[in-house]
């Protein structure tokens, strides 16, 4: 269980991690600097287990995976939105952060709310309200390699990209 | 049958493929930059094992330093050093002349065809030569470095067609801030943008690459033009392979957008997002501390004519800067030839080495609080160059060189004669 973040549409990968402070590997480096664009107090408050809530087209503009990869180093259980851009969205399953789309539980949550997410079922329950809302089932494909933890861990599996 | 996105699926697969199915695919070229590759090496690592992995094949296994160079600071030179480690390790040349989707076409890596992948979202633009080329994120790279190979969903394909003449002073740049304004930026989330009609056939080359360039702005996959015999003459010298020249078959798109380009004026795409796009007549207000020149988007050789062909004579406003980055070396040394980089520092701007600059915001002309920048970037993002009170607005170079001469943002039609 955790803290709602609400955001709203097109929270482009450029406020997600800034350029300049995306010249690192370093995975906690990515997390002191994760959306200080727009929610400079994010960094210090966000709890592990919390959730990000928002509009549509999550993830747009720049490919860059330390965006995805400065969420999940915040300690954020999932992100929820309304619709992804696709290369954020593809992203995020690589790694292994987990992206739901689901519109009701956007549309019916506000920041600061507490919610719960049962990755396995899509499940997700705001806590403060009681609500339970179901998220979009994944593409059998892109559900195995979440199932496996990402595309590396799914190829090492598998033992081939098939 | 089927779209450009689709004919080029089926070719690789040796089966008819349709949108929607998802497949594996040996890809033509990889290619990462000095910011994405670290994450892709990673990955490739990661997947084969501490030092015992290869490449699928050096040849094809790119890697381009573009975003910070020459090295701004000591993390970039640090990631620089490692990167470069890992490319003599493999075999792999590393290019630093210039963008890399300025340099991955120039230097013959793009064909008719072929299927590319970047792990940069701009790599959209090589679509322009009938490629199916797309941005995704390091570790998609890093697995396509190790196996040759990609899952794709093959896209649903939204056409554009572009009919009508460009008006002088309004340019293809402004088109496309145009279809950003009426597809929105997702409006072609998960698609692929296939752009036709009697205006795309008369574009050089240079032209294309700019609309294919900002497909990624509306959301899309890919952008792409059908290759021609414009693109045939561009290609001679830099591919000698043998390569299809796909055509679209019949296909089903989702939808059309039609566009007659001839009503329309030089636009600026306000801040902070692509679709806030106005005709330049209401932003002429607006002082500008910086105009940029260069990018992906509007760094080549016609874009370096056109705004030298409005400063030649004129110096720039005293309360704007100008920065001035050709896009590759290529272009930079034929702009030198020509007179245009003279022209450039005789109106006062600054001329930077090729490569991506201060479009994102990390060294050459980064914003202060409060500044504001004309640009011929791709995204006017908060924060992306610099600052985040700073302000982005995008335009075409014509715009940019008119508002460079007189410190405010201004309709280049007045400096047409």
């Amino acid at each position: 269980m955790g803290r709602i973040w609400k955001l709203g549409d097109n929270i482009n990968t450029d406020v997600i991690i800034p350029g300049r402070y995306n010249v690192t590997t370093d995975r906690a480096q990515l997390a002191k600097y994760c959306l200080c664009e727009i929610l400079p107090e994010f960094a210090q408050q966000v709890r592990q287990g919390d959730i990000i809530m928002a509009g549509h087209n999550f993830g747009c503009g720049s490919s860059r995976e330390h965006a995805p990869a400065a969420i999940q180093a915040s300690g954020v259980k999932a992100v929820i939105a309304r619709s992804f851009a696709r290369i954020f969205y593809r992203n995020a399953i690589n790694i292994g952060l987990p992206v739901l789309i689901c519109e009701e539980a956007v549309l019916n949550s506000e920041d600061g709310q507490e919610a719960e997410v049962d990755l396995e079922q899509g499940l997700i329950t705001n806590l403060t309200t009681g609500q339970r809302f179901q998220a979009q089932p994944l593409p059998p494909f892109i559900a195995r390699i979440v199932e496996a933890g990402g595309i590396i861990e799914y190829i090492r599996r598998e033992g081939t990209l098939r | 049958m089927g779209t450009l996105a689709e004919e080029i699926f089926s070719y690789k697969l040796g089966r008819p493929v349709n949108a929607g199915e998802i497949v594996i695919v040996d890809v033509d070229h990889v290619m990462s930059h000095d910011t994405t590759s670290p994450l892709a090496i990673q990955a490739f690592r990661k997947l084969t094992g501490e030092g015992g992995g290869r490449v699928f094949d050096s040849a094809r296994a790119h890697i381009v330093f573009d975003h910070i160079v020459p090295a701004a600071t000591v993390a970039a030179a640090t990631l620089q050093r490692d990167i470069r480690v890992f490319a003599r390790e493999q075999g792999i040349q590393i290019l630093q002349e210039g963008i890399c989707h300025q340099v991955m076409p120039e230097r013959g890596f793009v064909a008719p065809g072929e299927i590319i992948v970047g792990a940069d979202s701009h790599t959209c633009t090589y679509g322009a030569l009938g490629a199916f080329a797309t941005g995704m994120g390091s570790t998609d790279i890093g697995v396509a470095y190790a196996t040759g190979r990609s899952w794709f969903r093959v896209p649903e394909t939204i056409n554009v067609r572009l009919t009508g003449q460009l008006q002088p002073g309004v340019y293809v740049k402004d088109v496309t801030l145009e279809l950003v304004r009426r597809i929105g930026v997702d409006g072609a989330n998960y698609r692929a943008l296939e752009y036709s009609g009697p205006l795309v056939e008369s574009l050089s080359i240079s032209e294309r690459f700019t609309l294919c360039n900002m497909a990624i702005e509306m959301g899309a996959k890919t952008g792409l033009v059908a290759p021609d015999a414009t693109t045939e003459a561009w290609l001679r010298g830099r591919v000698n392979r043998s390569y299809p020249m796909l055509q679209p078959q019949n296909p089903r798109y989702e939808r059309v957008v039609e566009v007659d380009v001839s009503d329309l004026s030089p636009l600026i795409a306000c801040p902070p997002d692509v679709n806030n796009v106005v005709p330049v007549e209401q932003v002429e207000h607006i002082q500008i501390d910086q105009v940029f020149l260069g990018t992906c988007t509007n760094g080549r050789l016609d874009d370096l004519a056109i705004a030298a062909s409005i400063l030649r004579g004129h110096t720039i406003h005293p309360n704007t800067r100008m920065v001035v980055i050709p896009a590759s070396r290529e272009v930079y040394l034929e702009a030198l030839r020509l007179g245009y980089i003279e022209t450039f520092i005789q109106a006062g701007a600054s001329v930077g080495t090729p490569g991506c600059g201060p479009c994102i915001g990390r060294h050459f002309g980064v914003l202060g609080p409060g500044e504001r920048a004309l640009t011929t970037m791709n995204r006017n993002f908060t924060g992306r160059m610099g600052d985040p009170t700073a302000e982005i607005y995008l335009g075409s170079p014509a715009t940019v060189a008119a508002t460079a001469i007189t410190g405010h943002i201004t309709d280049p039609r007045q400096f047409l004669a």
